[in-house]
């Protein structure tokens, strides 16, 4: 893939003229997709998906567009040539794009191999034969997702990797399950069989009579994966250079008030990390982490090209929503949470979020999923889904007790459009007074 | 082309029980003025096959961007091959799974084609539009936009079936941010006009003349107090409408999600298949039909993405709920009567249930009737938040704008409005449904569903309607 890449790249920049850049940015996949309900096939198959998004530059004038491809250079190129001569024809309507920003400076990158494809097929039999007699609903994706980037000063940069994200349930009745992910680059069935027998175990609990609670205030644990969901409607403007200036994102008390959070919230985008590919359409090559919030006070943002050039700040991200979010560790040992606890909620998983006072980052969305009430320290008894209404200037503010000492590693399981190379780290949360609503 | 890529997979094609070719060819285009800067023209070609094939007892698909002749056998060899594999581990019966057969042609009506206007001329619009949005120092973010999608689909099967459709969407949007100190308010407009159709849109929606009124009242919004709490009568615009519509009728109502299919994504649904029929899902003002004949509305086909033909049909009645969003396959597995709703979002996403045109029936009040029914309450306008539990039933929604009703008159504006309720419970007390004065039609490109996720454009018309008894509340002050 990555020498087709590199060949269409190549012949592409010969057809430029005098004054002309071209950027070259790809994006493919090779994945299958299993769709399972009641432990049985929904739908299953495999997804081969192409695209090239050409930016063609003279001066500070540029046009853009994006083709899907077919994947043989002599069918490709023809369109492509076309095309290019399409944005060449728009540049002359156009004006300069004062925000126009791109690398100049050759940065070469390869991540990634050609490795050995993961075999759907042996590691559905074994999820058939794990979850035997259990109601398991839920997703299979894996395979190849492959990104690079070409442009006619010469750079080439190229990331590649191989993986699976097998995203389930298992349900007891109703709306009443247990939730769980597992994800890598090499599938062993064992940690399969584990998290099974987990989930097994877990069901037991479920299947105790659900108790309802009253709207109110509640001491709260929140598993790094209800964490997770907080910190995504966090990032819509949270952490962007753009959304910061123009007053849209919804940490704007901290930014104009010097509100701040708990003094042990600590946020970085590791860019590092490797999941996602680390070079932007522009070209530019991020590696350094980003302090986003350090002992609670807001630090820095994550600036793309655009914006970097538009308020003259040095860019650090492709994106100015995080991809590889990490969270420092507290130091609540997880296994002194349920005793910590004492009595509330231990919250697995959380849903459908959305603001409900954006100034205010506050937050509403429901329980889902394995949530328990705990009594003196024991989970008793599932709860039935609460609608939770509050501010993260309280969660992981005022309110916040203790993050744990370990942390999670979370592959982002989304799929819309291509399979997602998102992911976050982090820990769980220890809340006192969460607010439930209805 | 659809059809010559049609004729090479046809002449590939094996001895199987049965065989789909589904071809998409789409073009989109975004032109958008943001802060009086014109920001990157987007052009996104896409174009693809999603091949399915029945053999035995399995059925399996591959879809693919490579739509040569090596390309299309690799999918079919794939799609066979995953067909063979999950042979002892499907779900469903596969001689239940769709096999069409219609021959059908359908294109959206365009009065004024996108192409006879100037890239130039659209661009000098944006900016105009974008102007017009800078009323004020503390517009500290505006932006115009128009969006253009042609697709094609091609749907040709091994039973003989040719659907061919052809859809033109426009999309157009205003947006404007006021700010002061830590307050900041966001005004959209026209964005919910999505439709099928040309230029001519545009007109209709009025755009880019409301750009003024969007930036005005994003500034008054800044100084308005906040939405206050209680329980009160609430008066909801078609543009909430549709948002109430979309989460608390139209995902309750589709039958996968009532199988079981979507329980580890999207969720389930408090509806149960023992309810069609005689459950009173409304007061006896409700009645909601699909409806993909609407030619201007956002979700209008001839046929659905399995190839069955659509029609209009009440979904609910009088109150009472009458039948669910379920395409043939959900109706084989539950033996339920549906409509023609199976959609994928693109080439490379297989078919579920989903809601296309879901609309609440015009009534008979005015406008004004409706005000005036309303002794102290809230109109709300335009979504700005939505959340729902799994089982569609637990709902909270916010609006960019809202106006205290006193004695049963307009009063000033609130900002953050928000009300929280019971999709069970809520269209019960449905009170008063306004005329077709102040029915809209309207959409949305962006509803979330599937695994693999896909994300497609709904349609939704409705007109103003009050709700009794109403939890809201705002944000801080």
């Amino acid at each position: 893939m990555r020498d087709y890449f590199n060949s269409l790249a190549d012949a592409l920049m010969t057809q430029l003229t005098g004054g002309e850049v071209l950027l070259c940015s790809f994006d493919g996949e090779d994945s299958d997709f299993v769709r399972l309900n009641k432990n049985k096939v929904r739908q299953a198959g495999h997804v081969t998906q192409r695209y090239l998004h050409l930016d063609l530059i003279r001066g500070q004038r540029h046009a853009t567009c994006s083709s899907v491809l077919a994947g043989h250079l002599e069918h490709d190129l023809p369109p492509l040539r076309a095309l290019l001569d399409t944005l060449r024809a728009q540049i002359t309507l156009l004006s300069d794009d004062p925000y126009l920003m791109y690398a100049t400076e050759i940065n070469n990158s390869t991540h990634g191999d050609a490795a050995a494809g993961i075999d759907s097929g042996a590691a559905l039999e074994d999820i058939f034969s794990a979850a035997h007699g259990l109601d398991l609903v839920g997703l299979w994706a894996s395979g190849a997702i492959y990104s690079g980037f070409a442009n006619s000063l010469g750079q080439r940069n190229w990331h590649q990797s191989t993986t699976f994200n097998f995203d389930w349930s298992c349900y007891h009745q109703t709306d009443k399950a247990v939730k769980n992910n597992y994800a890598g680059f090499e599938w062993n069935a064992k940690i399969l069989k584990h998290k099974i027998h987990d989930a097994r175990t877990q069901l037991d609990i479920i299947a105790r009579p659900a108790i309802t609670l009253a709207p109110g205030h509640y001491r709260a644990y929140f598993a790094p994966a209800a964490l997770e969901e907080l910190l995504s409607v966090m990032a819509w403007g949270g952490f962007g250079l753009k959304a910061h200036r123009s007053a849209r994102t919804p940490l704007i008390k901290m930014v104009k008030q010097d509100r701040r959070l708990h003094a042990d919230v600590s946020l970085t985008e590791d860019h590092a990390r490797g999941l996602a590919p680390n070079f932007t359409r522009g070209g530019f090559v991020t590696r350094a982490p980003v302090t986003l919030i350090v002992h609670g006070k807001y630090t820095d943002c994550l600036v793309n090209p655009r914006s970097a050039k538009e308020y003259g700040v040095p860019l650090n991200s492709g994106s100015e929503a995080p991809h590889a979010l990490d969270m420092q560790p507290g130091t609540l040992p997880h296994t002194d949470v349920l005793k910590k606890l004492d009595t509330g909620l231990y919250i697995n998983n959380l849903w459908y979020c959305n603001f409900s006072d954006h100034d205010d980052c506050r937050i509403t969305g429901m329980t889902r999923f394995a949530c328990f009430w705990v009594q003196d320290g024991v989970i008793t008894a599932p709860i039935n889904v609460m609608r939770f209404d509050d501010s993260i200037y309280r969660l992981l503010g005022t309110q916040l007790l203790a993050l744990t000492a370990e942390r999670e590693f979370l592959f982002d399981t989304s799929t819309y459009m291509q399979r997602s190379t998102r992911s976050a780290q982090l820990p769980g949360a220890l809340v006192d007074d969460f607010t439930l609503t209805l | 082309m659809l059809n010559t890529i049609a004729q090479i997979f046809t002449r590939l094609a094996p001895a199987v029980d049965f065989w789909s070719l589904r071809l998409v060819d789409e073009r989109e285009e975004q032109v958008m003025v943001r802060q009086g800067v014109l920001s990157p023209l987007s052009t996104q070609i896409n174009r693809g096959a999603f091949v399915s094939v029945i053999t035995g007892e399995g059925s399996g698909y591959a879809a693919t961007c490579d739509l040569t002749a090596s390309g299309l056998r690799a999918a079919l060899q794939q799609a066979r091959a995953w067909a063979q594999r999950n042979a002892p581990h499907m779900l469903l019966d596969t001689r239940n799974l769709p096999r069409p057969a219609l021959q059908v042609h359908y294109q959206t009506p365009v009065k004024q084609a996108w192409d006879s206007i100037p890239l130039a001329d659209k661009i000098a619009l944006l900016h105009d539009a974008c102007a017009a949005l800078a009323t004020d120092a503390r517009i500290v973010d505006r932006a115009a936009w128009l969006n253009r999608r042609v697709t094609d689909t091609l749907l040709v099967t091994s039973a003989g079936g040719h659907i061919a459709q052809h859809f033109e969407y426009v999309m157009p949007g205003l947006m404007a941010v006021a700010n002061e100190g830590a307050r900041t308010q966001r005004r959209t407009g026209v964005s919910d006009g999505a439709g099928q159709g040309g230029w001519e849109r545009l007109a209709l929606l009025g755009f880019p003349g409301k750009a003024r009124e969007v930036a005005e009242q994003a500034l008054e919004l800044l100084h308005a107090p906040p939405c206050p709490t209680g329980i009160t009568d609430v008066l909801l615009m078609p543009d909430q409408m549709m948002l109430q519509i979309h989460e608390s009728i139209g995902h309750p109502l589709e039958l996968d999600r009532i199988l079981g299919d979507e329980r580890n994504f999207a969720g389930t649904s408090f509806v149960t298949q023992d309810m069609f029929g005689s459950y009173q899902y409304g007061s006896k003002l409700l009645n909601v039909t699909f409806d993909p004949t609407r030619t201007e509305q956002l979700a209008s086909y001839a046929c659905d993405d399995d190839g069955t033909a659509a029609e209009r049909t009440y979904l609910i009645r009088d109150g009472i709920l009458l039948r669910p969003l379920g395409g043939v396959t959900s109706q084989a597995r539950s033996g339920m009567q549906g409509v023609a709703n199976a959609r994928a979002c693109d080439w490379n996403r297989p078919a579920i249930d989903r809601m296309a045109n879901l609309n609440v029936e015009p009534g008979d009040s005015t406008f004004n009737e409706l005000v005036a029914s309303i002794e102290h309450g809230v109109l709300m306008e335009t979504n700005s938040s939505w959340s729902i539990d799994d089982s569609r039933n637990k709902f909270q929604f916010g609006c960019e704008s809202a106006r205290v009703i006193e004695n049963g008159e307009l009063k000033g504006l609130l900002r953050n409005p928000n009300y929280r309720g019971v999709s069970a419970t809520f269209w019960r007390n449905l009170a008063k449904v306004g005329d077709r004065n102040t029915f809209e039609v309207l959409g949305t490109p962006n509803c979330g569903k599937g695994e693999p996720q896909q994300v497609i454009h709904v349609g939704h018309a409705s007109p103003a309607c009050v709700f009794r008894g109403v939890d809201v509340f705002g944000g801080a002050d």
